[in-house]
């Protein structure tokens, strides 16, 4: 099993007081497999996928990662984590505006020291972003440039992809492209993917779905 | 890893060179005001220590005759032969260049601030082949004679041996001063026993002239120190601005994996790089400062104090390695709290704002605290201080409290002005105004700084002029000054005077101790110029009546605070007592002095034979009695100063104090300007989604800007009215404090509007400036981009 | 500038020759000493400033009534910068004075510089008088008056001579090296010595034996001599013996000696018979000198171990040097004084 999520807790400090955003929250992902976590805003969902990312820990539970608890890992641990095994692409691209379209697609595999030129010239051909490559992201269409930050989130290659509305900010149509790339190139890498959308259209394109509510599984 | 995160890094500023050039401007600006001044200061006074090093001026008792004529040579030999380790030295002027002859073999210093190298002639310095040490501009005043070139000497200055300096000078075979040795052997007969027509002065703690210059340093220490401030909060806002912009891109590369240790690293080492070069670029243009500014620095003290400075400036390694260290000192004092900053941001967004509101309160009470305590500490200060640290303390205690106070008086002032509002847009603009307080805040916290330093320097300096023209007008009463040169000279011009002018007035004095300071006793005669021209700071209703008739004593201000005499207070002189009837500001003098009576005078001491004269008449007749006398008695006209002469000097020299003021000043305030610049273009990336709703409901792009400009020249206005009362109470601190502790003497404060006014305009014109542009751009930015707002907002 | 600096090489203990030991004069014009002197006194007590370098030079060793022995040093240098004449300041002599007192425990130096021309130092033969500042040495040879005084001492001493002038080398013709550098060289070794001691700790009364050198010469060592070890020693026989070590280079040295006997008759001996190796050493504030010396001179019996009196009497004037009391034992016994250079 490539992940396993036990009893997770969540709580944050709000002005109105403390929020308990994830009430023991659990799941399990296969390598290969793909899961959408669907639920209405304000149910946990992308705050659970920030704690399977490392970008957040718990309070209490455990996140199984290939057999390691990420829950438990330190600073430089989660950012080992991200670096390498686990790939985010978010709603908001996050690409660096300043580098150039080739480099922002190499940034995370050079960072993982996984750079692989053939890999990142496959990537590019398939999102279709070749034409693209000598252009900085501000002159990239929204779609564009969230192609490139899947391209990026694959290029070294994790073992699980998370992705959170990774869509969000598109039309719908080039929403569609944008789907059919990601679980095609997740398909080929052999990855894990956990989704995190609120359209049911696309969390039927996946093979499994949770839904939340409330920081609980419905 | 660190290849990629590099070029992340680095990338961003290749994009973004504006931003590049205002962080590296900013440190370069800082650090060149501070170090210019510094250069400034550090050059004169390097220039007095090599004129006292030359002479060994202040450091060691000197032997002269009682009437101050040189001496035969044949008296050193006599001294030297009864054990009395001296030097003889001979000076006097050549085409304008003071020439020292020394005695290498028994000077204390050997030939002074000289640098020989080994293998330089020795011989033909001893034997009379005429060789002489000047540095390069002397050298160009003696072109007939052999000067070799040597920095180390003394402006205005040529070294030379003694017996050089005798023939040079027309002084064979005689000697001006001896100098003693510290160090004398056991069993040496009295001075009385073998030379009794010498005299021994005491070493001074310092030379006269170093003394004299340190109120003019004052001023500019002071404008340094407040500058390091400016720069200080400049820097930071350079850094703050820097990290701001790339925020967005700090969480994207920790969230793609980068450890925040090594993110930290990566960037404090990168804004090393830039305060270096940031560094070595202030330190050049501060190069220019200072050698643009020397040379009137230069021209003042030589007027002002007689002091040699050099009009060139050396560069001095410890110049440039104090400002690299001030850059990157500075860079690593902002950075370090950016940097704390960056550690502790959580790594997603959402979990940011709200950390950021709720520190946002706690932050500003603590201000708030540390500014009163300060405030209240400066406030005790005032009242107790006495010292130089004491002063200082108070300055930074005033300024810190006063500039931490800044963004919270502004915030009610804008709070309350809100309140008064009546239309939306008013309202809007005031609201929106109090929300950027925060990010505009060390911008005008700095504008604060250097516009205080500016009405308290310019306070002071103008104090001090009016002051000290006043002080001449009082001293320099009469119209001509005459000095004779033996008893001859002097019964003649008592016989020409008589006939020619309306009142001759000796100068006579004795130096004494009155409770233990060093006092110079003066003989004034019985004359109307006495009464008519001479202001006390305290007196008796009539203190020169009973003074010329035998029974008080006026004393300078400086005694009457070292001695801590009061009106009323006895003085006893020898055998007879006086009263303190009147204490008289004495400015520029470092010792004490008292003034009696002329009868009483001769009785206590009737060996001074009287060689200084004023003598008073219409001032149209000055050039006939100075021609008449030369062509009667034989005094030339060298003998003679015109007080005109004098008080036009005196003027001219304070224009160039001015000019030295005045560039500082703007110079400072373009600093603040600068850092007013930047923290607005900081502003700007977070402005669009603030003022996009305003715009979408109906307010033009063009409206907006002007709104901002308007917004930047109302807080500098708020900021200027704020540091008027803040720039007195330095400049009071400086005048009543400060200038006490340092020369004993407290300076009256005047007060000029005029020039505050001028200053206030220059302050908003330098905030609209830095307005323009962001304000501009704002106008400009597409609506596309406002657009966005809407689309990407969550 | 420091004046130490040129002073250091205006007085050649070291002034490694300068120019060639051509006969008569060397190039720069100075006067260089020829073989076979003849002496003219009182005129040859007084300057030659046609030669570079001269010197008076005066140690004593000497005794409290307790029995704590002393050491004292007067000595005048001259050192010339041409050999032309001038007037007043342009006097083209150096004056350089050394005075010290040496107590077992304690060193203590004084140094005066002073330019020849105005009257401060100088020498003049009859009525012979020696001064720099307030130091003299004044009288007729037969009896000597020497005062001197530092910032820590002083002394007053009167002299009187128990015997006659001794010459060295060659009937005062004194060979310095291999190479032929040679200077004028005479003693009065017979001084008996009494006078005061200001000393920190008080006065003290003190009587001994002294010994006055005189020597002069342009170029008193070769390019290859680094310094020198002299010894004067006064046998408890009533004998003494002068020798000196100069240091080579190359770690050989040239040495040369004189045996004085009790008359005053003298004996000298040429490079090699005289010996003197170095022993134990101390670190003084300029450098690690030897204190303690084997002395031979074979031809004489003399086997002796000479050691410092006060290690520490190193002399912290200009030209910095070794120089103070010793006491002599073996096959000899007695007193003497050694002067070290070229160690610092």
């Amino acid at each position: 099993m490539l992940l396993d999520v036990k009893d997770i807790h969540k709580t944050y400090a709000t002005a109105d007081g403390p929020f308990e955003v994830l009430r023991g929250i659990g799941l399990t992902l296969d390598a290969g497999e793909t899961l959408a976590l669907t639920g209405e805003s304000g149910s946990g969902k992308s705050t659970l996928l920030h704690l399977i990312g490392g970008l957040d820990t718990p309070d209490r539970g455990q996140i199984m990662l290939d057999g390691v608890d990420i829950a438990a890992l330190d600073d430089n641990g989660r950012a080992d984590l991200r670096r390498g095994t686990v790939g985010v692409v978010f709603q908001q691209f996050n690409l660096i505006p300043s580098l150039k379209v080739s480099d922002n697609i190499a940034f995370q595999a050079r960072l993982a020291g996984r750079y692989d030129p053939d890999w990142l010239t496959v990537l590019a051909d398939r999102m279709g972003l070749t034409p693209q490559m000598g252009k900085y992201p501000e002159q990239l269409s929204g779609g564009q440039q969230q192609r490139v930050a899947i391209a990026r989130t694959l290029a070294p290659k994790p073992r699980l992809v998370l992705a959170d509305e990774p869509t969000g900010n598109l039309d719908e149509a080039t929403a569609s492209v944008v789907m059919d790339l990601m679980l095609e190139l997740v398909t080929v890498t052999g990855a894990g993917l956990l989704m995190v959308t609120h359209s049911d259209a696309l969390a039927g394109r996946m093979q499994r779905r949770l839904h939340l509510r409330a920081g609980q599984v419905a | 890893m660190t290849r990629a995160t590099l070029h992340a890094l680095l990338s961003h500023w290749w994009r973004n060179p504006l931003q590049l050039f205002t962080l590296l401007a900013g440190l370069a600006l800082a650090t060149a005001l501070w170090s210019g001044v510094q250069a400034v200061n550090a050059e004169a006074r390097a220039s007095y220590d090599a004129a006292a090093a030359t002479l060994g001026e202040g450091q060691y008792d000197r032997l002269t005759r009682r009437d101050g004529q040189p001496m035969d040579q044949t008296i050193y030999v006599r001294l030297r032969r009864a054990g009395w380790l001296v030097s003889p030295v001979v000076q006097g002027r050549l085409d304008g260049v003071r020439i020292v002859g020394v005695e290498p073999l028994t000077a204390p210093g050997g030939i002074g601030p000289v640098n020989l190298s080994q293998d330089a002639d020795i011989g033909s310095f001893l034997t009379g082949a005429g060789q002489l040490f000047g540095n390069a501009e002397t050298a160009a005043r003696l072109p007939d004679l052999d000067v070799i070139i040597s920095p180390q000497t003394a402006p205005g200055t040529a070294v030379t041996d003694i017996g050089v300096a005798q023939d040079l000078l027309g002084k064979s075979g005689r000697i001006d001063s001896l100098i003693v040795l510290p160090a004398q052997p056991q069993g040496r007969p009295a001075l009385a026993d073998i030379a009794p027509e010498l005299t021994r002065q005491q070493a001074q703690g310092g030379s006269d002239v170093g003394r004299l210059t340190d109120s003019f340093h004052l001023n500019l220490t002071a404008f340094g120190l407040l500058s390091f401030a400016v720069g200080i909060f400049i820097v930071n806002g350079a850094i703050g601005l820097a990290f701001e912009q790339r925020r967005p891109v700090v969480r994207t590369l920790r969230a793609l994996g980068l450890p925040l240790r090594r993110l930290i690293i990566l960037m404090a080492a990168e804004l090393m790089i830039f305060a270096l070069v940031a560094g070595i670029v202030g330190v050049a243009l501060g190069y220019v400062i200072a050698a643009l500014l020397l040379p009137d620095v230069a021209a003042t003290l030589r007027g002002l104090y007689g002091a040699d400075v050099s009009g060139t400036l050396q560069l001095r390694p410890s110049w440039w390695l104090s400002g690299l260290a001030i850059a990157l000192g500075g860079t690593a004092l902002a950075a370090s709290g950016a940097l704390y900053k960056l550690s502790r941001m959580p790594l997603l967004a959402a979990a940011q704002h709200r950390a950021l509101a709720m520190a946002a309160g706690k932050r500003a009470l603590a201000q708030g605290a540390i500014a009163v305590c300060l405030l209240i500490m400066s406030a005790v200060l005032m009242v107790t201080a006495d010292g130089l640290i004491g002063g200082f303390t108070l300055l930074g205690a005033l300024l810190i409290g006063a500039a931490l106070a800044l963004p919270l008086i502004l915030d009610q002032i804008l709070r309350v002005a809100g309140g008064l509002a009546k239309s939306v847009t008013a309202q809007w603009f005031w609201a929106d105004t109090r929300q950027q307080l925060p990010g505009l805040s060390l911008a005008l916290m700095a504008l604060l700084l250097a516009m205080a330093a500016n009405v308290g320097v310019s306070t002071m300096v103008s104090s001090f002029r009016l002051t000290f023209t006043a002080f001449l007008d009082q001293r320099l009463a009469s119209e001509l000054y005459v000095s004779t040169e033996d008893a001859r000279q002097t019964a003649a011009l008592i016989a020409y005077a008589a006939e020619t002018a309306d009142a001759l007035l000796p100068i006579q004095s004795a130096e004494t101790d009155i409770e233990g300071q060093p006092t110079q006793v003066f003989g004034a005669r019985d004359h109307a110029t006495y009464r008519d021209n001479w202001a006390f700071l305290q007196a008796t209703p009539d203190p020169w009546d009973t003074t010329f008739a035998g029974q008080t004593i006026l004393i300078n201000e400086q005694l009457s605070r070292r001695a801590g005499l009061d009106l009323g207070d006895e003085i006893r002189l020898q055998d007879q007592t006086f009263t303190v009837a009147g204490v008289y500001g004495d400015y520029g003098n470092p010792i004490g002095q008292a003034l009696i009576n002329e009868a009483q005078f001769f009785r206590l001491y009737p060996d001074v034979m009287p060689d200084r004269f004023g003598v008073r008449m219409p001032a149209e007749k000055v050039p006939e009695f100075v021609a008449g006398l030369e062509a009667q008695t034989g005094i030339p006209p060298s003998q003679t100063i015109n007080q005109a002469g004098i008080k036009a000097i005196s003027l001219a020299i304070f224009e160039r104090t001015f000019t030295v003021t005045t560039a500082l000043n703007i110079l400072t305030l373009a600093v603040a300007g600068f850092a007013i610049l930047m923290s607005l273009l900081t502003l700007a990336t977070m402005r669009v989604p603030q003022l996009a709703p305003a715009w979408a409901m109906g307010m033009t792009r063009a409206r907006l800007g002007r709104l901002e400009l308007m917004r930047a020249v109302l807080l500098a206005m708020l900021t200027a009215i704020v540091a008027l009362p803040l720039g007195l109470a330095l400049a009071w601190a400086l005048l009543a404090v400060v200038n006490v502790a340092a020369f004993g003497w407290q300076l009256p404060m005047y007060i000029f509007p005029w020039d505050y006014a001028r200053l206030g305009l220059f302050a908003l014109l330098a905030a609209a400036l830095a307005a323009l542009w962001p304000a501009r751009k704002l106008a400009r930015t597409p609506p596309a981009d406002l657009l966005k707002v809407f689309s990407n907002e969550r | 500038m420091n004046v130490r600096v040129w002073i250091f090489c205006l007085f050649p203990f070291a002034a490694f020759a300068q120019g060639f030991a051509g006969l008569g004069s060397d190039a720069e014009g100075f006067s260089i000493p020829t073989p076979d002197p003849a002496f003219d006194f009182p005129a040859d007590h007084g300057p030659h400033n046609d030669y570079r370098i001269e010197w008076w030079y005066l140690t004593a060793n000497l005794q409290a009534a307790d029995g704590t022995p002393y050491g004292l040093q007067w000595t005048l240098f001259r050192s010339a910068l041409a050999p032309e004449k001038g007037d007043g300041w342009r006097a083209p002599q150096i004056w350089m004075g050394h005075a010290a007192v040496t107590t077992p425990t304690a060193h203590h130096v004084s140094e005066r510089l002073a330019r020849g021309g105005i009257g401060q130092a100088g020498v003049v033969a009859d009525p012979f008088e020696a001064w720099i500042d307030d130091w003299t040495l004044s009288g007729d040879w037969q009896t000597l008056d020497m005062t001197a005084s530092g910032p820590t001492f002083g002394y007053d001493m009167a002299l009187t001579a128990r015997g006659p002038l001794v010459f060295h080398g060659d009937k005062g013709f004194s060979v310095k090296s291999a190479q032929g550098q040679a200077s004028y060289y005479y003693s009065q070794p017979f001084f008996e010595i009494a006078g005061t001691l200001d000393l920190p700790e008080g006065t003290v009364a003190v009587t001994g034996n002294a010994w006055l050198d005189r020597e002069w010469s342009s170029q008193p060592l070769a390019d290859n001599q680094t310094g020198w070890d002299w010894f004067s020693l006064s046998f408890d026989d009533g004998a003494k013996l002068m020798g000196f070590r100069l240091q080579q280079t190359d770690g050989n040295s040239y040495t040369s000696a004189t045996w004085i006997a009790p008359d005053g008759a003298t004996t000298a001996f040429p490079d090699g018979a005289f010996t003197a190796d170095p022993g134990e050493t101390y670190q003084t504030k300029g450098g690690e000198v030897p204190v303690s010396w084997a002395v031979s001179l074979p031809a004489k019996g003399v086997n002796v171990t000479v050691d410092a009196i006060n290690p520490d009497a190193w002399m912290t004037t200009s030209v910095p040097y070794w120089e103070g009391p010793v006491r002599v034992s073996g096959s000899h016994t007695g007193t003497g004084y050694l002067e070290m250079t070229g160690y610092e």
